[in-house]
């Protein structure tokens, strides 16, 4: 229940944020929404010697549009995504799956910054990230670089980020108008990890699969991208069978860790179901 | 103390300064220093919500708040919902339709549905359950709880009008 | 000229007594967040206490290092088991007739146990304390399957006892065996099963789970070296028991012992017997000469405090081809943990698990439980069991739809034709229990007609047709609660009667104490609502107060539902005192003969002559004045203790209608309708309110609670990111109902409730999944009903393709 002391520093520019970082370098971590990293410092998992706290940054709040690109500040909360009139508006896929994550406080807290950065596979903005074709702007002392939400996440905890980087910004293109999506989400109760989910944005044209992207949460080490099972969908129509053989696909790339959640049997199944859902659902939505 | 640092906020409406270490976590703060034991501790891995305050408008589980990060914020608790003798609709309509028995979770609850209220003024009975699943009871089964919401709803809304 | 009855009745309403909805005098402080839980209290100099536990199962304890964390800033002491010793307290006796370690000594026997307590000037210094005790531990090999636990080479988990031939419940057999216990005859069982035409028999799981209030175990402990006062504020729902064996344990005199029960954040089970955060507490504050706060965290909550069930029971019952049962046999091993240290009547160690022939007429049968020691935290009876009441209900209930589903009988038709019949009671069971009234037909037809039960199975039959899978559970259960006459029931020998004290005064308002302890069910209104219609006075001027073990009379506690049987029993009694002699008062000013007076809502009136009246309000004042008969005292007062002659048998009928997602496993409770018959109702609300936190806490039981362990014995699951407790998002609808039918035995009719829902819902939800499944032949699911291991039965049956 109690953390292990620690210095704590509340920046408030991102010049100031990244002095600190390099200062302190493995010593610190950074604090955003709190919700992954407190707790884990209160069961004394992670004891941190400095904790750097970007909430005071207001350069890493903000939803806009500019262009063609939905930008997004890193210091985002869940719960600000939820209630924004341009994602309900242009991207309806990020609201539904920051509307299945955790709890509603925890939401007010988390951010999708820190969702992504930490890395746990069992978070839900990476699947989404990969599904919505999503960068990140990763600032250093140095400089300033986009990467891509694909080959961004490495393993458990692990990421592109180097040291002394900071995810500052999400960018996301705007789907094409009438592209489908939807994020499927089998938890045990609320407040829980997936057991399985799948995140699936859609572009259909004339009955067939123009496009489809489809990424899984929580079944390897890593956010999945079910390239195999797009790829078979593409220039189909989506039939059950369609579908089925999409999941199984999907399926083939699964490495589950068996928890008290499945085993990895059922958690494999499950990822297919919610592939299967998924598109099932984007479909619906598609115009 | 180790690391003292000073800390001042607004809480219930009143201005307060306490010196704590960067490790102390906002809901020992409420509870050890400022006396206000409304706000209970449940768990220790920020799932109960029996620690939810009010902070600058959006409910917090405290236990998951370092108390550094509360410099200069607004902090409601249970104990600020009292006004000149007259209780607010939600601490009313739990009392008239039994939403509390332990009355652990209560000051979470009350604090959360407060916040729910506030920005959903007309909520469903599947909304209330929704927004109001970051707060665990173990007595009352929820179905006493989301109808003193609803019937809160209905009185504030009322006066609003 | 009003109409008398009118006046009579509005009256009555005023009085706001029995059987009215009136709302809760507890909550004007819940509502403020002005509730007294044990964090709450602070003490000047107070200090506080973490525990150093061991991270193995089994093992021995080879060193223990003090000196880093005697080097922590703020840490003032560390205890250890040799600490423990001078005082005698190294050990203490359980509430089952065990001994427990306080702090382990010389080794360790369950994850989690305590070895060190750690005393710091805050819980974070005490935090960083207890994290520098530094302890040597080699690993033993741990016992975590019960089957295991008497084998030839099984390790010997209680070296303290190994030469012990009993530990409190007759000869042990092994050294991990605790006792056996046996009820019924079993030979005439055997022979009736020998020759029936028709048995079934399942092997049936009663997981290991734990009650998991919202706030957890605690203490303020603090002893005055001045006046060899002890007080201990605790979490506790048996305050008085808890001082008579805190004063065996130490020495001191129990009149020096205050135990305080406060406000308490739900107990259900968890919070009566005595931790040994609790004994080195008040070891801590002798020793410091300070008070001392123990709060334990959630997760040593669920690790280490008295978990429920972990029955493994073969379940069978002999019948003929209508599905009339014969004979009943049941056996269950059950894992105890490491100590025997759950709340247990010295003759009925098993609980009243031998009520387990449930609702049923049932010639004869045969019970029998073999309890053994594990490398697990010691428990077993806890969460709204009724002391093994679930255990029992939970088998003869699956049994009796596994019977249905072999003759191919109706699951509704087959307990008509099982029934105990309203001529039979009081009806004696095969085991022993007089059941004191019930009507199980007319509680099983008023739900079957609310819910068109016929209805169910049409739309159940086109749903299976089209290979979908819907569940109808029914659950038509029999309790068995109000710890008892004390001639079956004691706990380390003092009986389990219970007491109410009532001070009335001069003015007309009234104090009453009890021996029982609320944490959630509303005593302070319930009793104020019985005290209210025997005297005729406003619950609203009714204080209840119970807790302080100086101020309250001796009793038991509440657990098992026996508040209501037994102190609401012993608060009506001790009012009728009063109003005894209240009559003679009002007699003596009315001038009349106690024959020629008639009690009417909250007066008494002469036959005959409805003018002449004296109040309950004007008595009050009169019994403080010298106008009384000759040779009464003055006052209005009454003391009993009452001594039950039996306990008090609520039923129930429960019926719920689930669909299953046959390709996640999921299972949605669509609807579950609720019927209870608990005799007299004092306040509908509140057991309305009862029922719906019982029936959540079953459906977490049935549908996702597990406690479980590797197989060295280590936790799985045991914070609340997996141990499931529902969300208002989880949590089903409840439809509630019900029927009176009154215990004649008990001074209102009244028979206890609040544990029915968790006894009857358990295995609602059960027999639903189970019937979901039942046209593909499946007879038995063991619980918990995950998603998980339901969509494994959906596999196993290839239903998941489409």
């Amino acid at each position: 229940m109690i953390p292990r002391p620690f210095e704590y520093h509340a920046p408030t520019s991102l010049p100031d944020a990244l002095l600190l970082m390099n200062r302190y370098g493995d010593e610190a971590k950074l604090l955003a929404g709190g919700h992954s990293l407190l707790p884990m410092m209160k069961l004394r998992f992670a004891a941190p010697g400095h904790l750097i706290d970007l909430g005071k940054i207001g350069e890493l709040k903000g939803i806009e549009q500019v262009g063609n690109e939905v930008r997004i500040g890193a210091m985002t909360t869940e719960n600000e995504l939820i209630w924004s009139p341009l994602l309900a508006q242009k991207l309806p896929l990020l609201v539904e799956g920051a509307g299945l994550i955790s709890d509603p406080q925890v939401r007010y807290r988390g951010t999708i910054g820190g969702d992504i950065s930490h890395a746990d596979p069992a978070n839900d903005h990476p699947a989404l990230m990969l599904a919505l074709g999503a960068a990140f702007v990763l600032r250093s002392a140095s400089g300033e670089r986009v990467v891509a939400a694909d080959g961004f996440f490495l393993g458990l905890y692990a990421t592109q980020m180097q040291p002394g980087e900071v995810l500052t910004q999400i960018r996301i293109p705007v789907p094409p108008a009438g592209c489908g999506w939807c994020y499927a989400k089998l938890k045990r109760k609320t407040g829980d990890f997936a057991t399985a989910a799948t995140a699936v944005l859609l572009r259909m044209k004339a009955g067939a699969v123009e496009e489809a992207r489809i990424a899984l949460t929580n079944a390897g080490p890593t956010p999945l991208r079910a390239r195999a099972a797009e790829k078979h969908l593409q220039g189909k129509a989506l039939s059950d069978a369609a579908i089925a053989e999409a999941a199984r696909l999907a399926m083939s790339i699964c490495e589950p860790t068996e928890d008290q959640r499945g085993d990895v049997q059922y958690k494999t199944a499950m990822a297919g179901e919610m592939t299967q859902r998924a598109l099932r659902t984007a479909a619906s939505r598609a115009k | 103390m180790a690391n003292p640092k000073k800390v001042s906020f607004t809480l219930n409406g009143k201005p307060v300064d306490v010196v704590v270490e960067p490790r102390e976590l906002l809901i020992h703060t409420l509870r050890e220093k400022l006396q206000l034991t409304g706000p209970h501790i449940g768990c220790e891995t920020s799932h109960c919500g029996a620690c939810t305050v009010d902070i600058d408008s959006m409910s917090v589980k405290s236990c998951t708040m370092l108390t550094v990060q509360c410099e200069g914020a607004q902090v409601l608790t249970i104990e600020g919902f009292e006004q000149g003798g007259q209780l607010h609709a939600l601490q009313e309509a739990f009392t008239q339709d039994h939403a509390l028995q332990c009355g652990y979770c209560t000051p979470g609850m009350i604090t959360r549905a407060y916040r729910l209220l506030q920005e959903n003024p007309h909520p469903s009975e599947q909304e209330i359950r929704y927004w109001m699943a970051g707060n665990l009871c173990r007595c009352t089964g929820y179905q006493n709880i989301v109808k003193a919401v609803q019937d809160a709803a209905g009185k504030l809304a009322a006066k609003a009008a | 000229m009003p109409d008398t009855n009118v006046v009579a009745r509005e009256r009555e309403d005023k009085l706001q007594g029995m059987g009215c909805s009136r709302k809760r005098k507890e909550d004007a402080r819940f509502i403020r967040g002005q509730g007294t839980y044990v964090d709450d209290i602070k003490l000047p100099g107070m200090l506080f206490g973490a525990m150093v536990r061991s991270p193995y199962a089994h093992a021995r304890i080879k060193s223990i290092n003090k000196a880093k964390a005697l080097a922590v800033p703020g840490v003032v002491a560390v205890l250890v088991a040799d600490d423990l010793k001078p005082v005698n307290l190294a050990w203490m006796p359980t509430l089952g007739g065990d001994v427990q370690a306080v702090l382990a000594d010389k080794k360790v026997c369950f994850q989690y146990q305590e070895v060190a307590f750690v005393i710091a000037s805050d819980r974070y210094a005490a935090a960083d304390g207890a994290e520098a005790v530094e302890v040597d531990y080699e690993e033993l090999p741990a016992i975590v399957d019960p089957r295991r636990a008497m084998a030839k080479d099984a390790p010997i988990i209680r070296e303290d006892i190994a030469d012990k031939t009993e530990v409190g419940h007759g000869p042990r057999t092994h050294p991990n065996h605790i006792f056996t216990w046996e009820a019924g005859d079993k030979a005439a069982t055997d022979a009736v099963f020998a020759g029936a035409p028709v048995t079934v028999r399942e092997e049936i799981l009663n997981p290991r789970v734990h009650p998991c209030p919202l706030e957890t175990c605690g203490c303020v402990a603090s002893f005055s070296k001045a006046t060899g006062q002890l007080t201990v504020f605790m979490t506790s729902q048996a305050p008085h028991l808890v001082r008579t064996v805190v004063s065996m344990l130490s020495g001191i005199a129990e009149s020096k012992i205050r135990i305080v029960g406060g406000d308490i954040g739900g107990g259900f089970g968890n919070k009566v017997p005595v931790y040994p955060g609790y004994v080195v507490s008040i070891v801590a504050s002798i020793v410091t000469g300070v008070p001392i706060k123990w709060i334990e965290s959630r997760i040593e909550n669920i690790s280490t405090t008295g978990f429920a069930r972990d029955y493994h029971g073969v379940a069978e019952l002999a019948a003929d081809q209508n599905g009339r049962i014969k004979a009943l046999r049941f056996t269950a091993l059950a894992d105890h943990g490491a100590f025997n240290a759950h709340v247990s009547a010295t003759k009925l160690p098993a609980g009243l698990f031998s009520i387990c022939t449930g609702s049923y007429d049932i010639p004869k049968a045969y019970c029998r439980v073999d309890a053994v020691y594990t490398n697990k935290a010691p428990g077993g009876v806890a969460y709204r069991c009724s002391l093994r009441v679930t255990e029992a209900v939970y088998l003869i209930e699956r049994m009796i739809d596994v019977l249905a589903q072999k003759v191919g009988v109706d699951k509704a038709e087959i307990r008509r034709r099982n029934f105990v019949k309203v001529e039979q009671f009081p009806y004696t069971t095969a085991l022993g229990w007089t059941l004191d009234s019930g009507n199980y037909h007319g509680a099983l037809d008023k739900v079957l007609k609310a819910v068109d039960y016929d209805g169910l199975r049409r739309e159940q039959a086109q749903k299976r047709a089209k290979g979908e899978l819907m569940g109808i559970g029914i659950s038509t259960f029999t309790e068995i609660v109000g710890a008892g006459p004390t001639k079956v029931c004691d706990i380390l020998g003092i009986g389990l009667f219970d007491s109410c004290d009532i001070r009335v005064h001069p003015t007309g308002s009234v104090i009453a104490r009890l021996g029982t302890m609320s944490q959630g069910q509303g005593h302070a209104t319930t009793y104020a609502q019985i005290i209210a219609t025997e005297l005729g006075l406003p619950s609203e001027d009714i204080q209840i107060e119970e807790g302080d073990t100086d101020k309250a009379p001796y009793g038991a506690g509440t657990w098992g539902s026996r508040s209501t049987p037994v102190a609401g029993a012993a608060a009506a009694r001790a009012a009728r005192k009063i109003m005894d002699k209240a009559k003679k008062i009002a007699a003596h000013l009315l001038e009349v003969g106690e024959g020629d007076l008639e009690w009417e809502v909250d007066r008494f009136k002469v036959k005959g002559n409805p003018s002449q009246i004296k109040t309950m309000k004007e008595i009050c004042m009169v019994a403080h004045t010298g106008n009384i008969p000759a040779g009464m005292e003055q006052g209005l007062n009454a003391v009993e203790y009452y001594d039950p002659p039996n306990l008090t048998f609520p039923f129930g009928a429960y019926l719920c209608v689930v669909d299953v997602d046959r390709f996640t496993g999921e299972t949605k409770v669509r609807r579950f309708y609720a019927l209870d018959d608990c005799g007299t109702r004092i306040n509908p609300m509140i057991i309305e309110g009862q029922i719906h936190g019982g029936l959540t806490e079953a459906f977490a039981v049935a549908m996702g609670q597990a406690v479980p362990f590797d197989e060295n014995g280590n936790h799985l699951g045991n914070s609340l990111m997996d141990y499931f407790l529902p969300t208002s998002m989880e949590a089903p609808k409840w439809e509630t109902d019900f029927t009176v039918t009154p215990s004649p035995h008990h001074p209102i009719g009244a028979k206890g409730v609040a544990e029915s829902p968790h006894v009857g819902g358990i295995p609602c939800f059960s027999n639903a999944v189970m019937d979901a499944f039942a046209h593909l032949g499946v007879t038995h699911m063991d619980m918990p009903h995950t998603s998980f291991r339901v969509w494994q039965k959906c596999n196993e049956l290839g239903l998941n393709k489409r």
